[in-house]
């Protein structure tokens, strides 16, 4: 009797300590030289989640390019006045059930005079369609030809799920206790480490290398704090998890910083980290007036992305597929740039 | 099956033991209360008691008293002083050092300044408990072989939060109050001073450390395994050998050609373990100190192979980085 009870004690407490761990089996690839450990774990269990949010929406058609111009068809058309009718139309449609499927063309636009640029939300879906051509004709290095579309981030929301606002500053008051020091917390965007919880001002707004280890064996300069490398360390931990990768999906762990020791992935990811600043100084950051108050974070700063923002857990957005097929002119910036971004370009010159 | 038991199968019930008699202050201090527990005849010994508590004791606790205080008064602030949120988040919770740009000032209490004070704190308490174990090991006739044994832990707590940060010149490089924290620090330590997994003192300290263990297992297995013959009377057989000791011998003989003796295997478990925190001190001194990315230091010294390139390069080298306009620069 005590015996079994002892067993039984023993069973149920080996029972709670496996209760955080996911079950096997898991699929593991090799990505890198043998016995170096460069090996990439996926749970299959929980890709299949990830399967739900990452389909892709079903094919329109290419519609043909012939027949009138929207410009000359439409009042106040900006950015897309070289599209055909057809086009146009077909886009416009796709953009809705893409960004507002619930809503409609309502969402954007006055539905007495489709040509006014009354609504916020218009004149954001109008820089938005110039940031996707940007991304998708002078970022290939990251983007490749699968390219993308408003659906690779909002995935039939208003708002793209996952967007990042600045942290609001802590209010330390009385005995000057209890500065969290913007990190221990439990929090979903460093993996649940205790790692600084918002770094990604730091790296992807500000312009700063997240590179933290020295060039030489002996000191010689190096000054990165160990306080930078957590930071480091937290925006490693959200690619990790926006990707729903290893550390060694892109890197040797044994020598963080090495490229040669690196995989290709590194440096798509790279040019992934300077695509990501221009969208959020670019375009995201001019836009912030054009919000009205409750669309904005905390410290009054507009929504801006990370990775996870279109990788939604997967290394490739939408499992690599391309919707670029249906919709080619998103693929390209118009050789007429509309009057008004024009001016843009020349005051951010002029700065 | 009773050899095989964790917990202990023999319990002897007998008169309160108030132990050896010193002198009439020692005895004045020592409590009276002695009580008998079987769960803890379990484990250890039943008796609970006589403690010792003297002013060193007293003094260190205070100070150690203090020093949890502040790091737990500061945690339950940081989750709006809700006992149930403390709970909650108590793993993530952390008392954090100081900038970097404070060096080795005092900084502000709210960022870092208290982490310097309950630093203090817990330092006065640990070198007040550290005499208290010299001075009662003294006081006992012992050796002071604990009280150096535990001396070698100190010394890599103060490399980690003293030593090294005066050298590294600023309190940032120190370690944090808390769960989470201190297990991430370690990481983002061993991430920016290159791998310490190369630095052979963190080598040496691992040795030592999983020697430690694998000889604590043989050991408590050969006492165990011979404890039918009276085994476990180690010290006097070190000079009378007796059957236990001849069977235990003749076993590491047959199996690994080479045996300790009752007085040696002490010796090497004692030296072993006080290893462990000495060569880990003296790696994690020389991090950043010394040498700034230990993985390139290794391979200068041919310490490891390398592998063929990937033939990756640094793409930064043939595209500049973004540079947001003048707002984001702020």
């Amino acid at each position: 009797m005590k015996n079994k009870l002892s067993l039984m004690t023993l069973l149920v407490g080996l029972a709670l300590l496996v209760t955080g761990c996911e079950r096997p089996s898991f699929q593991k690839g090799q990505n890198g030289f043998r016995g170096t450990g460069m090996v990439n774990i996926q749970n299959p269990r929980i890709n299949a989640d990830k399967e739900k949010v990452n389909q892709v929406p079903p094919s329109t058609g290419l519609a043909p390019a012939e027949g009138d111009k929207a410009s000359k068809v439409y009042k106040n058309v900006q950015v897309l006045g070289n599209l055909s009718q057809a086009q146009f139309t077909t886009f416009m449609v796709s953009m809705a059930s893409w960004v507002a499927p619930n809503e409609g063309c309502v969402y954007c636009h006055n539905p007495a005079n489709f040509a006014e640029d009354s609504k916020y939300t218009k004149i954001v879906a109008r820089r938005m369609i110039q940031m996707t051509q940007h991304i998708n004709s002078d970022y290939k290095a990251h983007v490749k030809e699968t390219g993308v579309t408003c659906y690779t981030c909002h995935r039939g929301n208003n708002i793209p799920q996952n967007v990042w606002f600045k942290d609001v500053p802590q209010n330390i008051s009385g005995p000057a206790l209890g500065n969290r020091n913007g990190q221990n917390a439990p929090a979903e965007s460093v993996g649940y480490a205790s790692l600084p919880y918002e770094p990604f001002s730091k790296y992807l707004l500000a312009s700063n290398p997240a590179r933290i280890q020295g060039n030489n064996g002996l000191p010689n300069g190096n000054v990165h704090s160990l306080q930078e490398t957590e930071g480091v360390y937290g925006i490693m931990m959200h690619f990790s998890k926006a990707l729903g990768v290893n550390c060694t999906y892109c890197h040797n762990s044994r020598a963080f910083s090495n490229w040669s020791q690196s995989t290709p992935q590194r440096s798509q990811a790279w040019y992934g980290i300077q695509m990501v600043k221009d969208v959020n100084n670019t375009y995201m950051t001019p836009l912030t007036k054009t919000f009205p108050e409750h669309r904005l974070g905390g410290t009054g700063d507009v929504a801006k992305a990370n990775c996870l923002t279109c990788h939604q857990g997967v290394n490739k957005p939408l499992y690599g597929k391309s919707m670029l097929g249906d919709f080619p002119y998103l693929a390209t910036t118009p050789a007429a740039i509309s009057p008004k971004k024009e001016n843009d370009m020349v005051k951010v010159a002029a700065k | 099956m009773d050899y095989q038991n964790l917990f202990t199968q023999t319990q002897i019930a007998g008169p309160k033991n108030h132990g050896v008699p010193i002198n009439e202050y020692d005895q004045r201090e020592r409590t009276t209360g002695i009580g008998f527990n079987y769960l803890l005849g379990k484990l250890g010994n039943a008796q609970l008691g006589p403690v010792y508590l003297g002013r060193l004791g007293v003094a260190s606790l205070a100070f150690g008293m203090a020093a949890f205080m502040i790091i737990g008064f500061n945690m339950l602030a940081q989750v709006g002083w809700n006992p149930i949120q403390m709970v909650r988040q108590l793993f993530w919770l952390s008392l954090d050092a100081p900038s970097p740009k404070y060096g080795l000032r005092l900084a502000p209490l709210s960022d870092g300044g208290w982490w310097n004070i309950a630093g203090l704190f817990c330092t006065i308490s640990i070198l007040l408990w550290w005499f208290r174990t010299y001075r009662r090991a003294k006081a006992l006739g012992m050796g002071t072989h604990v009280s150096w044994a535990f001396a070698a832990a100190i010394w890599l707590f103060l490399v980690l939060g003293l030593f090294r940060p005066i050298w590294m010149g600023s309190w940032s490089e120190g370690v944090p109050f808390g769960i989470f924290s201190h297990l991430d620090w370690t990481a983002a330590l061993s991430i920016r001073y290159g791998n310490l997994f190369y630095n052979p003192f963190h080598m040496l300290s691992i040795f030592f450390l999983y020697g430690s263990v694998l000889l604590f297992g043989m050991h408590g297995a050969t006492i165990l395994a011979v404890g039918r013959y009276g085994g476990e009377r180690e010290i006097e057989q070190i000079v009378d050998r007796g059957t236990a000791s001849e069977r235990a011998a003749l076993f590491w003989r047959w199996t690994m050609g080479f045996n300790a003796t009752m007085e040696s295997i002490h010796r090497w478990a004692w030296w072993f373990a006080v290893l462990t925190p000495i060569s880990g001190g003296i790696g994690i001194l020389l991090t950043g100190t010394v040498v700034d990315n230990w993985y390139l230091w290794a391979m200068h010294h041919g310490m490891v192979p390398s592998y063929p390139s990937t033939g990756v390069v640094d793409p930064s080298l043939s595209t500049p980085a973004f540079m947001p306009p003048v707002e984001g620069v702020k």
